[in-house]
Parts: structure tokens; C-alpha cells; sequence
């Protein structure tokens, strides 16, 4: 034990004499946390709209008013034909516009099926989605009230009954993104961080020559895995202590479940992460090598996490495929237990799962780190 | 006189390649003992196996008494090591080095400050003290690198080139360091290309083709060559 403790002390000496290590651990991921959490948002909010009136009557001025009224759109611009305002789109100045063709008035006084056109810029579907669905809400409320107003007797009688669904969000009860994306973005910078500097830590020591002097002396290969990985355990917890900090005091986000249950998984998660760090290192020669599997690693663990995009709408192979991304448990978990306040009965398997995970990679991890070397 | 290395048809083969070819040689307690051989005669790979980094495919040897085969944790126990590349860590400094390459082989608090003391004084290392060791010039730190080789009074210490890209003074001043230590009772092997440090040693091999082809004293080996030089007498066998 004394041994390891020797290594720890060392290394932790190590990391701290870098000055410009410091801010590049504590200070910079959490500049990211907040600068993040603020900007990674699916909201789609402000969108520019332009329209086409060929009636100028007061229904398509009426409707036009209502567009203006939303908060969801900037106020529209007008475009003298379909032809201008394709060309708007075109040079990006606006995401959709609504074209209300001549003879919309008449064709609503006349119950003659009224139409108007919309066209959204679709290379973001998701948001051309979002945005359909706005400018969707918005018609049906202008055909309320010309249902209302209008004196056909024909109309009034269709006054078929309606249903109305009553929804209650739970959990984030103000569907505030921020609140969804603090917890997930604290788990992309542990584990970033945790994974880099692990594996391209124990390379360094291969790198510069001092591995060869360490293999000669009596410390135990496992004596030095553990006294070279646990200053990394320890970082990745103070990383989770700042960062359940900021999330608190910055964001306000609420946390309902046990502080205790999640240092518990991170603890493990992070022996999870830091085998992989390892496992890197002993399947490269240079820090520049390790970095870029490290990076390969978590741009695919990140994007598949389901921190940006739901897991549930993969396809199923990518699906299966997340089983094996510590990250999006990692995610889960976080919110689960801090959005719902899930408890230990309610998150036992994936800790198990982390468990079983940890272990096999570690094994592997040791295992290769005796062959190599 | 006591043994303190001993081959024994030490043997290493990759695959077809046999890298060491039965070595058999006594290295003595107190000798200075030289390997020499060109680049790629086996002397690297012979000196792996002799810290217990590799493991022999035939053959054995006793390093400080034990066997490298299956005593290597306590073969490494008793030997020092020191490598062409110098293996201190460079943004420590020296006393924190000493703390860390002393207290791996258990030496406590008290003793280190003593080695500490005695090394900044026998390299006369008083200014360098505060600074970290990559600001050591090249041939401190090879000075540094033995002595810490040297903490915990090993047996045997093996060194790896160890004045390579090092000026003939310093070269000379390190050379006084392995006496001491020879003095002391450390027996000393060391590999090197240079000649003049060949001179120096009490006994040589020289290893050509993964075989020792001579092993004797300086003298005897130019006596046994009718060579002038010991740069001749390895031209003569590597040839």
C-alpha cells in the first residue's frame, strides 16, 4: 500500500506543477457547463417568417396579425410574389413563408374551403417540424374564430363536439431545456476529461522513457494502475462537486434524488472510464495517438448518448448499440435521479450494468497492460 | 571471491531468431564489468533478461542471488538500473525524485533526507536544488540518474549506455562515480560503445551475433588480438 501511495503522491505532485493544467481541469469545463447549458437548446423560438398576400383582404390581414402576435415568430416580412420570397429562403433570410392566395376572404364567407399555403425550409427537419406545428396551432385558432364570427347559419350548425386533451408535464413541469441539458452536459465533460487524461497519461510515461525505468523497479504492475488512475478518480469526483455546484446555485436545477446515489455511480462510472483510459494507452505509443482514439471514442458516445438526440428514434441497430455507450447510461442516470428523484430500487440495473461494464473493462484493460508490457 | 551474476546458457529466440545465443559468464561482487557489442549483437535483449523484464526461452541466470527466470520481483529488488535515456522525471525535482525512486524500494522518510543530502553534496548539486530537473544540464542529470540508481544499495547496478551524448569531462567525472560505487562493494555492468570507457572496465565481453566471442581483461584481450587498442580488437571480432 505504501507503494501505491508513493505513485499517488507523485503523480498528484505531477498534475498540479502544470499551471496551465489547472484551468484546462477545473476551469474550462466548467466555462463549457455554463456556456452549454445556456446555448444547447432544441427550443425553436424567433423564427423569421416572411408572407405573400394576394388578396390584401382584412381575413388575410387578420391572419397575418395573428402570425405577428405569436411569440414563437419574428414579425413577418412581406413579399410582393411567391417568386421574392423563394428567393428569401434562398439566402437564408427566412425559414417559411405563408402565401394566402386571391379569393381566400370570399372562399371563407363562402365555406368554399379556404386555403393558404405554407413552405418551410426543411433541411432541419426537426425544426421545420416545430415550426410547422406553430404555424399549424396558429390557423386552427384563426378557424375558431371565424367559426365563431361568422354569420352562416350552414357553419354554426357544425358544431360538432370536440375533444380537448388535458396534459400535464411532469418532471419539468416548464419544459425548461436547461434543465434537461445541465445533468447530461456535466457527464460529457467527466467523462471527457476523465478519459483523456487518463490514457494519455500512462502513454506520456512510455513516451518519455520513464515506463522502462518503473518496469525495472519492484512496484507491482497493479500498484502502478491503481497509484496512476486514482488521481484521475478523485479529479473526476471534484469535477462532479463543482459541477452539481454551478448546476445548483447557476441553473437552479432541481434535484430530487439522493446526492449520495449519485456520487455512488459516478465513483463506479468513472472506474468504467478510466479501464477504457487505460485500455487506450496500451494500444498506443504517443499521447498524440491516444488522444485521437480517446476523441474517436467519445464524439461517438456523445452524439449517441441521447443527451442531443432520444435514443428511442434510432434505429434499432444504433439502439442496441447504446447498450454498450457508458455515456448515455451515465446520462440516464443523472436525470433519473436528479429530475425524478429515482431511487436506488429504481436505477439497480443500470448500476449493474455499469457493474458488469467496469469489470469487463478493466479486466481487459489489466490484462492487456501485462502483455504489452 | 562472492558471485553476484551468473549465465547460464542464457538463451533468447523470437520465433526462428535466436537473439542470445547461450551466454555463460560470472560477473563477480565489485567488478566492473563491460558489455560490449555492435548495435544489434543482443546486448540489449541479454540485459532484459538479466533485470528480470524478459524472461529467458532456455537457459537461466542468478542475479544477486536469485533467479531471473522465476525470481524476477526479487531480482529487481536488489538491482539498480539506469537506461541510455534518461529516466528521472522532469518535473520533479531532485529531492522529490529521490523521495519517489527511494521510497519505491521502501526506504523511509529519514533515510531519504540523509541520501538526499549526501547526493546534492557528492554532485555538488547546491544550486539546483529548487529547480526541476529537466533545468539540469545533460551531464548532471546523468549523475543524478546513477546516483538515484544507487538509493537503496543494490547489489548490482546495470547501465544502459550511460554516457551517451556526454563530454569526455563529465564522461570522466562519471567514471569516478562507478568507481566508488565498485569500491563500495556494487558490482557494475555496464554496455558501451565507447572505447575508451571499455578501458576502464575490469573485465569485457564482447558479443557479436548473440555470442560472447572473447571475455578476458582489457590488457589481455589486446595481448590475445596482438592489437594496439581495444577499438581494434572489436573491429577484429565484429568484423
Amino acid at each position: 500500500m505504501k507503494t501505491v501511495y508513493i505513485i499517488i503522491r507523485k503523480e498528484f505532485k505531477q498534475i498540479f506543477r502544470n499551471k496551465a493544467m489547472i484551468p484546462i481541469i477545473f476551469v474550462l469545463p466548467l466555462l463549457q457547463l455554463v456556456i452549454l447549458s445556456n446555448a444547447a437548446t432544441y427550443e425553436v423560438k424567433d423564427i423569421q417568417i416572411g408572407y405573400v398576400d394576394y388578396d390584401h383582404s382584412i381575413s388575410s390581414r387578420k391572419l397575418i396579425e395573428n402570425i405577428k402576435g405569436s411569440s414563437y415568430f419574428e414579425n413577418p416580412i412581406y413579399y410582393e410574389s411567391a417568386a421574392q420570397a423563394e428567393e428569401a429562403i434562398l439566402k437564408d433570410k427566412i425559414e417559411l413563408v405563408i402565401e394566402i392566395p386571391q379569393d381566400f376572404e370570399k372562399n371563407i364567407i363562402q365555406a368554399n374551403y379556404p386555403k393558404v399555403a405554407v413552405r418551410v425550409n426543411a433541411i432541419d427537419g426537426a425544426s421545420a417540424g416545430v415550426q410547422n406545428v406553430y404555424i399549424q396551432q396558429i390557423i386552427s385558432n384563426f378557424n375558431k374564430h371565424i367559426r365563431l364570427e361568422s354569420y352562416n347559419p350552414a357553419q354554426q350548425s357544425l358544431n360538432y363536439s370536440s375533444i380537448e386533451s388535458v396534459t400535464s408535464f411532469w418532471y419539468n413541469q416548464n419544459l425548461n431545456y436547461k434543465t434537461l441539458m445541465v445533468p447530461g452536459i456535466l457527464v460529457l465533460i467527466i467523462t471527457m476529461l476523465t478519459l483523456f487524461l487518463s490514457s494519455m497519461n500512462i502513454v506520456r510515461e512510455k513516451e518519455i522513457g520513464t515506463l522502462e525505468q518503473i518496469n525495472v523497479t519492484p512496484i507491482k504492475k497493479w500498484q502502478f494502475i491503481v497509484g496512476k488512475l486514482f488521481p484521475f478518480w478523485v479529479i473526476g469526483l471534484m469535477l462532479l462537486s463543482i459541477g452539481l455546484l454551478i448546476a445548483k446555485l447557476i441553473f437552479n436545477t432541481p434535484m430530487l434524488g439522493s446526492n449520495m446515489l449519485i456520487y455512488a455511480y459516478t465513483s463506479l462510472y468513472l472506474l468504467l472510464i478510466l479501464g477504457m483510459g487505460l485500455l487506450i494507452s496500451n494500444f498506443t505509443d504517443t499521447q498524440q495517438q491516444a488522444m485521437f482514439i480517446a476523441w474517436f471514442f467519445v464524439v461517438i458516445f456523445i452524439l449517441m448518448s441521447g443527451l442531443f438526440t432520444p435514443i428511442e428514434s434510432m434505429p434499432i441497430w444504433a439502439q442496441n448499440f447504446t447498450q454498450l455507450n457508458p455515456v448515455a447510461y451515465f446520462v440516464e442516470m443523472m436525470r433519473m435521479i436528479m429530475l425524478k428523484g429515482s431511487t436506488f430500487q429504481d436505477t439497480g440495473v443500470i448500476f449493474m450494468k455499469t457493474f458488469i461494464y467496469a469489470l469487463v473493462m478493466n479486466f481487459l484493460a489489466v490484462w492487456s497492460y501485462q502483455k504489452k508490457n | 571471491m562472492e558471485t553476484t551474476i551468473k549465465a547460464t546458457n542464457l538463451t533468447k529466440s523470437f520465433g526462428d531468431f535466436t537473439a542470445v545465443d547461450k551466454l555463460n559468464f560470472e560477473v563477480e561482487k565489485g567488478e566492473i564489468f563491460g558489455f560490449l557489442g555492435a548495435n544489434g549483437a543482443g546486448k540489449t535483449t541479454a540485459m532484459k533478461m538479466l533485470i528480470g523484464i524478459s524472461k529467458p526461452t532456455a537457459g537461466d541466470a542468478m542475479v544477486a542471488n536469485y533467479k531471473v527466470s522465476t525470481q524476477a520481483d526479487l531480482v529487481k529488488k536488489n538491482i539498480g538500473y539506469m537506461s541510455q535515456k534518461f529516466a528521472l522525471y522532469d518535473d520533479l525535482n531532485i529531492k522529490e525524485n529521490i523521495q519517489f525512486f527511494g521510497g519505491i524500494y521502501g526506504l523511509n522518510a529519514k533515510t531519504l533526507q540523509q541520501k538526499y543530502q549526501q547526493v546534492v553534496e557528492n554532485l555538488g548539486l547546491e544550486n539546483y536544488v529548487k529547480q526541476l530537473v529537466k533545468n539540469l544540464p545533460l551531464g548532471l542529470k546523468q549523475k543524478l540518474a546513477f546516483s538515484v540508481a544507487l538509493l537503496h544499495q543494490p547489489k548490482v547496478v546495470f547501465l544502459d549506455e550511460p554516457t551517451g551524448g556526454v563530454d569526455p569531462i563529465t564522461r570522466r567525472q562519471f567514471w569516478e562515480l562507478i568507481y566508488e560505487a565498485a569500491d563500495r562493494g556494487t558490482t557494475i555492468f555496464v554496455t558501451t560503445h565507447y572505447m575508451d570507457e571499455a578501458e576502464y572496465c575490469d573485465r569485457i565481453s564482447m558479443m557479436v551475433d548473440g555470442k560472447i566471442k572473447a571475455l578476458d581483461t582489457p590488457k589481455a584481450l589486446k595481448k590475445e588480438f596482438g592489437a594496439e587498442t581495444l577499438n581494434e580488437v572489436f573491429l577484429n571480432l565484429a568484423r
